[in-house]
């Protein structure tokens, strides 16, 4: 920290929330079995929903195609095991709604050896071809927001992407995905951060990790190749360091402008996590099939790293890593300050999914909740520099349109603001309901005249 | 496979310690140290008075408000700060209305903790300086011939039967100054050991008491220190201007300046959100307490610079809203 602002180019504010990561630290990744059925949702990504190229009935190969891109915004979604399609149709899915997926059989015996592919040499591929093999890879962001990585690889023509980021901070509490794929995959990440550089035409890359990570920075440290300009950028521990505007003002010193995108100052975040899968594709030609994510929190027996075939259902991943303990009160996929809360075992894990935290009852226990007694503490919190009290007053009101005025296109959601709140206001979940209706509100206007 | 009723709620899963109770009584366990040494310089009487405001307060907040709202500690604060603001002489049944009338019209009509404009307390205070100016005023002397178990006036005077004072009484330094022009000893302004009201005589235990709430982060130490500056540099010229109005150091230790300014215009509720707010709320303040000290007809002005001040912080709220991130144009830190 720096008293005259200088030194330092860290992000302002943010929170520091206990970090449990020792659960799983240094527990090495292993795979789970397939599991004897999974469900593969059509929407795993920000943007259009991979449209159905399947029918029931059909046998499919691990790494066929079950629903192709639907435009540039899009990613097909793979069979991520040998089988049988035998349902489509609506199941859970891990925002909470019920949404189109499909399910496959697996086979029991099935030794789930791909077909043979081509595996195209990255050295050889012009960008737009790069771009091209990521999205028919069907790679989404791995850090949790998914969105497809091939379009933050082709940018608008006329902006020049001097900087590469790679997300490696993982500030959320409990997750220790990227930690362990820092730590047992430092040449893919490097090889990832390669070949996007070539995509992009980028002339250096930065990993950024937090700092409670010493091994995983020694490991990317001694892996990192020297004909390319990589560093890797220790952070400071603090929430939300991994939030894509956070870590480029830690990283560059700059502020991304209200309401543009990172790329507008030439720079341009993928998780490490991300950057491992582009290796995988150029290295096995398998699409994006499995991701690995941290079982973990109190409420789970056996806490784990595991590598999981997309459309693993929770009910076996659970099984897999010993069970819940009597004292589980919560399951939530993701990280435990932003993630979603889970209603059903069957819910599938998707690409997106960087983790499971089963948490303790005493953990969710309802806190009780108080009026806003404006102390100021959500304002001492908030990275983007908002009012949250304010902010709520207003949504409290339903004033959506005095909320707009205050910048709540700007909230991003991380709960940092709840995290602190004395008086327990759900603050976040009211700003995500807020922003729906203030876009329901100007959508009836716009109807209107 | 599991028989547990899973729990659903919203992100964020986890959650900092500090509630709101927590904050709200442990600014109750800083005054004690206040009551304290009122009880010390006062007697009993200090207890009376303080015990009549609080229990005011928190059995109307019982009756009004919602349910459980007493058990948030705010209406225990407001009482006892109600009771340190009052003259070890007044009657309890005063005491026991005030209380009760800051919590009814100052905080209950407004909608309760969080919605309320003005400090309960300063406005139950502001109630009895209306109704009750003789009583509100009429100052015990610390020490002197009394024994420590007396009574420093008609405590238990029965409701709306005149009192009769034969107690000792004294001015305070800042009546002293006004009306008298004297000057009273710093040592014991700062100690506390001069007239007053019960709370407001140790700047000394003020201090330390707000110091561990601000370490605690309990209270935004913005808001004192802009009143601290604001004070001393506004009476310091006029101290430099002419003689005769008083040194800072008076101004900073007299009266109710301490108080107020560690312990009521700190109250979250009825202060700006905004740090930079909480600047130009201490300000205010600060200019408004010298002027009323200084050209008023008041001795004090602690009183009503925090209310007009309350009265702003809706406008001060809006003026101050902090820069979002990504919104200042072209200025960036060089890569």
């Amino acid at each position: 920290m720096s008293f005259f602002g200088l030194a330092s180019r860290e992000f302002r504010h943010g929170v520091h929330p206990p970090e449990y990561k020792e659960l799983t630290a240094t527990l090495p990744i292993r795979r789970m079995p397939y599991p004897r059925e999974v469900i593969i949702p059509l929407r795993q990504h920000a943007g259009k929903p991979a449209r159905l190229a399947v029918a029931v009935g059909d046998r499919v190969n691990r790494g066929d195609v079950l629903g192709e891109a639907d435009g540039f915004v899009s990613v097909p979604v793979h069979a991520s095991a040998t089988g049988c399609v035998t349902k489509i149709g609506l199941y859970p899915h891990p925002d909470g709604s019920m949404d189109t997926a499909v399910c496959i059989a697996v086979e029991p015996f099935s030794p789930q050896v791909s077909r043979e592919r081509v595996v195209p040499k990255w050295e050889n591929l012009a960008p737009d071809e790069i771009v091209r093999a990521v999205q028919q890879g069907g790679v989404v962001g791995l850090g949790g927001a998914a969105f497809p990585t091939h379009v933050k690889l082709a940018p608008p023509r006329d902006i020049i992407v001097e900087t590469i980021i790679l997300n490696g901070a993982e500030c959320e509490p409990y997750l220790t995905t990227d930690h362990r794929i820092m730590v047992e995959y430092p040449e893919r990440v490097h090889l990832g951060a390669r070949i996007m550089m070539r995509a992009l035409g980028a002339k250096r890359v930065v990993i950024g990790v937090e700092k409670n990570k010493p091994d995983a920075i020694a490991a990317l440290e001694r892996t990192r190749p020297t004909d390319v300009d990589i560093t890797i950028l220790p952070l400071t521990v603090k929430y939300p360091q991994g939030a894509e505007k956070m870590l480029i003002k830690t990283v560059t010193g700059r502020e991304v402008p209200s309401g543009k995108l990172p790329v507008s100052l030439g720079v341009v975040v993928q998780n490490v996590g991300s950057a491992a899968s582009i290796a995988e594709i150029f290295d096995t030609g398998l699409p994006l099939l499995e991701r690995i994510v941290t079982v973990t929190g109190p409420g789970i027996r056996r806490p784990s790293n595991l590598i999981v075939p997309v459309g693993t259902k929770l009910r076996d991943l659970i099984d897999s890593c010993g069970g819940l303990t009597d004292d589980a009160g919560e399951i939530v996929f993701g990280g435990p300050m932003m993630g979603n809360a889970i209603a059903s075992l069957d819910t599938p894990i998707v690409k997106g999914t960087t983790g499971v935290v089963v948490l303790a009852k005493a953990q969710t226990r309802e806190a009780a909740t108080y009026p806003c007694i404006h102390c100021g503490r959500c304002l001492d919190a908030c990275p983007v520099f908002l009012n949250p009290s304010m902010l709520g007053d207003y949504a409290r009101m339903q004033r959506y349109e005095e909320m707009e005025a205050l910048h709540l296109a700007d909230c991003m959601l991380c709960g940092s603001c709840s995290f602190v709140c004395p008086s327990n206001l759900p603050l976040a979940q009211m700003f995500q309901a807020s922003k729906s209706a203030l876009r329901r509100v100007k959508t009836a206007k716009a109807g209107a005249a | 496979m599991i028989a547990t009723r899973l729990l659903i709620t919203a992100s964020p899963h986890l959650h900092a310690k500090d509630d709101t109770p927590t904050i709200m009584w442990n600014v109750v366990g800083s005054l004690a140290p206040l009551i304290a040494i009122a009880t010390y310089f006062f007697g009993p009487s200090a207890l009376l008075v303080i015990g009549a405001s609080t229990m005011g307060a928190v059995l109307t907040e019982r009756l009004l408000g919602k349910g459980t709202s007493i058990g948030d500690g705010s209406a225990a604060i407001t009482g006892i700060l109600l009771g340190l603001t009052l003259p070890a002489g007044m009657p309890m049944w005063m005491a026991f209305i005030g209380g009760a009338f800051g919590i009814a019209f100052g905080k209950v009509l407004f909608g309760g903790l969080g919605y309320n404009i003005f400090n309960p307390a300063l406005f139950g205070r502001a109630f009895l300086q209306a109704a009750f100016p003789v009583a509100i005023t009429t100052w015990p002397a610390v020490g002197g011939p009394l024994k420590w178990w007396s009574l420093r006036g008609d405590n238990l005077a029965l409701p709306f039967m005149s009192a009769h004072s034969d107690a000792i009484t004294a001015a305070t330094p800042l009546g002293l100054m006004k009306f008298e022009a004297k000057s009273t000893d710093l040592f014991n302004l700062f100690i506390g050991n001069t007239g007053g009201s019960l709370g407001e005589t140790s700047a000394l235990l003020i201090l330390l008491c707000g110091g561990y709430l601000a370490w605690r982060r309990y209270l935004n130490w913005r808001t004192p220190v802009s009143i601290f500056v604001t004070v001393a540099l506004f009476s310091g010229i006029l101290h430099a201007l002419n003689a005769t109005y008083p040194t800072p150091f008076f101004m900073l230790f007299s009266g109710g300046l301490m108080l107020g300014a560690v312990f009521m215009a700190t109250d979250m509720v009825t202060s700006p959100v905004t740090n930079t707010g909480k600047w130009v709320f201490g300000l205010g303040i600060g200019v408004l307490v010298v002027t009323i000290r200084v050209w008023g007809g008041l001795p004090e002005g602690v009183m009503y610079a925090i209310l007009l001040m309350n009265a702003l912080v809706p406008f001060i709220n809006k003026a101050t809203q902090p820069r979002v991130f990504g919104t200042r144009a072209a200025k960036e830190v060089a890569a």
